[in-house]
């Protein structure tokens, strides 16, 4: 049995799922029940300063694709709307509870070291294992300063984040914000300043959808709507992405990240660990599903792990990170085709018309027995792959690489390339 | 009356032991799955003798964990293999399905659920429920049917030995001698069994029965406690004239003939054939006899549709396949070459002959009117209606003696309910030699 204990920036869990600050770790309710059902920790819904905010009513939006199935969600809610002692009251009772799960708790603030300070320094007062500095709510807060409108300017992460850290010696894990140009430039600030984790993403900026009738964005807030952050299953591609950056960049290589971004099932998580995540913090799938969720990511993990013979998270974590290169290091003699597998085929045809209305015209139709039997050209077949991820039976359409015994050539080096580094200059 | 069967070959099933419902394969099962709701406080686990965590094993197959969607099974119901094949899950879990509201079309939940064991069972050399450390205790189980096994599978989890005594050849009981073959393809009963034994710790003893080399006196000397799995071995008699007569048998002994025959040799049928009888049993008689190559089949009822044990999709299934269901009509007398019916009616809720009678020609007579227990060698057990007498944690009458499965009046006489009494069995034992 793989062993799923998890340490990051020194705060241990059970296991490597937490759930994210956001609604599911409002109050202590939720909280109790997430750990009860399993969850290895949480990031306490992120506090600010008395007075507490006021929420609006009607706060999520949802992308549903058409098996009502959900893609992603956005949101409109805004930071804690309790009063900060009975949300600290409430992590003190948790924690002493719960003592093996992880206790991180959000804050968000203005751009003023007391009030950065004032509040780690009343967290650190709870036993709680660690603090998340929200510097990425895209909605709402960054209108008055905070949130985002502090994440997007490397200098202001720089600057929270040394305040905090001198403010407590707990650990202090930065959470970022996708809604940037480079995620680079925040994350390198973010350890600059000493920060010992970062986390990311946090919500992309989003309209989700248009209430055709009220010709409004959705959430609907009496006709009006505004725009929020967006997260799910939908969002994951742009997360791994911005994790992967950060672990393979010279300058952050190494520093914890606990990776966010539409992790639904256990293979999600397992996607982060690989690109260097050293846990994962999930908000989406359990508003979808339950807490109940959980159970699977954990035993799914697991088996998969005992099957490819990890024994702990420390010998998954970042395995794929240095096969993440720039396509200037990709092979340019690489080659791979489609193989269409008849036995397989239901006769649908959208690999057909796909490559044909979209790509390169490689599938041929011939009339087979009472069917029709679709083959790849051959010649024609760039090996994109298109066909493959748009038939709806797994494993009919395989990509075959081609043995052609031709050495590794990037770009710079190629032939083809105009503007080639000359092969003295390379050697 | 001679057996020939007569149907054409060219209208029998492949082979009539070919599985009823096949696998499902990975795209099916990846679409199936995806179409449960991960209800909470789902109706179909409400459903379920076993209460098996259905939409969570359901989640695991689409996440593609299926160790742990076969574990999830497992773990409340380690015959999930088989009561996957032979539930009535449409009067069960499948039944509540919310599906059935919005689209009139179930989860396929006991086809997922054979996905996924058949996985574990076939695939992993590891049994998924290691044993507790020794106890040291020693459990006797009379009885390797699926109460008994589930039982002894439980008690050796819990760290505590157990031998199981079973008077016929195979263990296994109704799953191996009581079910049709083409709901048990390919050996599934003997497969199960040999994953169940691979927990290690309980030993099976064959060709024991109690009241021959056994008796319940020895057995309370000889082990800490004891459970009895009996099932039901004694069949109802019809008690009409000609009953004795060559070509008439009970449906469970025919059952089990074509259970234990070589695959190449099955027993001959006749080519008229009838079955007296309104329960599972009777159609899956009727139904092997037609597989078997038999020209006519009719099943004779004397209650209607609605009163029959057999679920409506069991009744459809014997119409599919052919057979002719009858219904009102009592058996009166087996002559030489038929048998002779009384047709009925219900008078108020109770049975009444007409005094009009038909006769089918038959050449072969089922009888699956009901079994019973066979109360011999149970000295010092109270019965209550016909079973033996348990109190909620499955505690007989006498002291060290606990026992379930359909010798006892838990609830239907399903593999799916006797399961359950094993392991509850096992855990009230458990509780009492720990104490």
């Amino acid at each position: 049995m793989a062993d799923l204990s998890s340490t990051i920036a020194g705060i241990r869990s059970p296991n490597p799922f937490w759930l994210a600050s956001a609604p599911p770790t409002d109050k202590l309710t939720n909280v109790v029940r997430a750990f009860k059902a399993g969850w290895g920790g949480v990031v306490w819904k992120t506090l600010g300063e008395d007075p507490p905010v006021v929420n609006v009513s009607s706060r999520y939006g949802a992308h549903l694709d058409t098996d009502r199935r959900l893609i992603g969600l956005n949101n409109i809610e805004l930071i804690s709307d309790r009063p900060l002692d009975v949300n600290l009251q409430e992590i003190i009772q948790v924690k002493r509870d719960f003592p093996d799960r992880a206790m991180v708790v959000s804050l968000m603030a203005r751009m003023a070291e007391e009030a950065w300070a004032g509040l780690a320094r009343k967290v650190e007062a709870t036993g709680a294992d660690g603090l998340e500095l929200n510097l990425g709510c895209p909605h709402g807060m960054c209108e008055r300063g905070m949130g985002s409108a502090i994440g997007q300017v490397p200098e202001m992460v720089e600057q929270v984040t040394r305040w905090v850290k001198n403010a407590t010696r707990m650990p202090v894990i930065v959470k970022l914000t996708p809604n940037i140009t480079n995620i680079l430039w925040s994350a390198e600030a973010a350890k600059r300043a000493g920060a010992d984790a970062v986390s990311l993403i946090n919500t992309v900026n989003s309209i989700v959808a248009v209430d055709l009738d009220s010709m409004a964005p959705t959430p609907v807030v009496d006709g009006k709507g505004s725009h929020g952050g967006y997260c799910g299953p939908a969002v994951k591609p742009i997360a791994l992405n911005m994790v992967a950056e950060i672990a393979r960049n010279p300058d952050t290589r190494g520093l914890p990240i606990s990776g966010i971004g539409g992790v639904t099932t256990w293979r999600d998580a397992a996607e982060f660990l690989a690109l260097g995540a050293t846990n994962v913090q999930v908000c989406t799938a359990a508003m979808t599903y339950g807490f109940k969720i959980v159970e699977d990511m954990i035993g799914g993990l697991s088996n998969w792990m005992d099957e490819k013979g990890y024994q702990t998270l420390d010998q998954l974590s970042g395995r794929a990170v240095c096969n993440v290169v720039n396509w200037n290091d990709l092979n340019m003699n690489f080659s791979t085709k489609a193989v269409i597998d008849p036995a397989l085929c239901i006769d649908c045809g959208r690999c057909h018309i796909v490559c044909e209305d979209t790509s390169h015209q490689a599938i041929r139709i011939d009339q087979g027995e009472g069917r029709r039997v679709f083959t790849v050209v051959n010649e024609e077949c760039v090996g994109c792959n298109l066909c493959s991820h748009i038939c709806p039976v797994p494993d009919c359409i395989t990509m075959v690489p081609e043995q052609n015994n031709l050495p590794y050539v990037t770009w710079p080096n190629d032939a083809r390339n105009p503007m080639r580094v000359p092969e003295a200059a390379a050697e | 009356m001679t057996l020939i069967a007569t149907l054409p070959t060219e209208d029998r099933p492949a082979s009539p032991y070919a599985d009823l419902t096949p696998p499902m394969t990975p795209v099916q099962a990846l679409a199936e799955s995806n179409r449960c709701l991960f209800c909470y406080d789902a109706p179909c686990v409400r459903a379920c003798p076993t209460g098996i965590d259905i939409p969570a094993f359901i989640r695991s197959i689409a996440t593609g964990n299926l160790k742990g969607a076969a574990t999830t099974i497992l773990s409340e119901n380690i015959m999930g293999g088989t009561c996957g094949r032979v539930c009535p899950t449409e009067t069960l879990c499948e039944q509540s399905c919310v599906r059935n509201r919005a689209e009139d079309r179930p989860v396929a939940i006991g086809r997922l659920q054979r996905h996924a064991t058949d996985r574990l069972i076939d695939g992993e050399p590891a049994h998924p429920f290691p044993r507790a450390a020794s106890t040291g205790k020693r459990v006797a189980v009379v009885g390797s049917g699926p109460a008994g096994l589930s039982c002894a599978h439980r008690l050796a989890t819990l760290g505590h030995d157990v031998t199981v005594f079973e008077a016929k050849p195979k263990s296994g009981g109704l799953n191996e001698y009581g079910l049709a073959p083409y709901k048990m393809a390919d050996d599934f009963a003997q497969r199960e069994v040999a994953f169940i034994l691979g927990v290690g710790g309980i030993t099976v003893e064959h060709g024991r029965r109690l009241g021959a080399d056994l008796s319940l006196e020895a057995l309370r000397r000889d082990f800490d406690a004891v459970f009895l799995g009996l099932g039901l071995g004694g069949n109802n008699r019809l008690n009409i004239p000609g009953e004795e007569r060559a070509g008439v048998e009970d449906a469970t002994a025919f059952i089990e003939r074509v259970r234990q025959a070589p695959p190449g040799q099955p027993p001959a049928v006749g080519r008229s054939v009838v079955v007296i009888g309104g329960g599972n049993t009777a159609i899956d008689a009727a139904i092997q006899a037609k597989r078997l190559g038999a020209e006519d089949v009719t099943l004779v009822y004397r209650r209607g549709r609605a009163q029959m044990g057999a679920t409506p999709w069991e009744q459809e299934l014997a119409q599919t396949e052919g057979v002719v269901l009858k219904t009102f009509a009592a058996p009166k007398d087996i002559g030489a070459d038929g048998i002779t019916f009384e047709r009925t009616r219900l008078v108020d809720g109770t049975l009444a002959g007409t005094g009009e009678t038909f006769t089918l020609q038959a050449d072969m007579v089922l009888k699956a009117v009901g079994q019973k227990l066979s109360a011999e060698a149970l000295d010092g057990l109270q019965l209550a209606g016909g079973k033996i007498a348990v109190d909620d944690a499955y505690r007989t009458t006498l002291a060290k003696v606990w026992a379930g499965g359909d010798c006892v009046g838990s609830g239907e006489d399903l593999t799916v309910q006797s399961v359950q009494d094993g392991k509850l069995a096992a855990l009230s034992i458990h509780s009492h030699l720990s104490a």
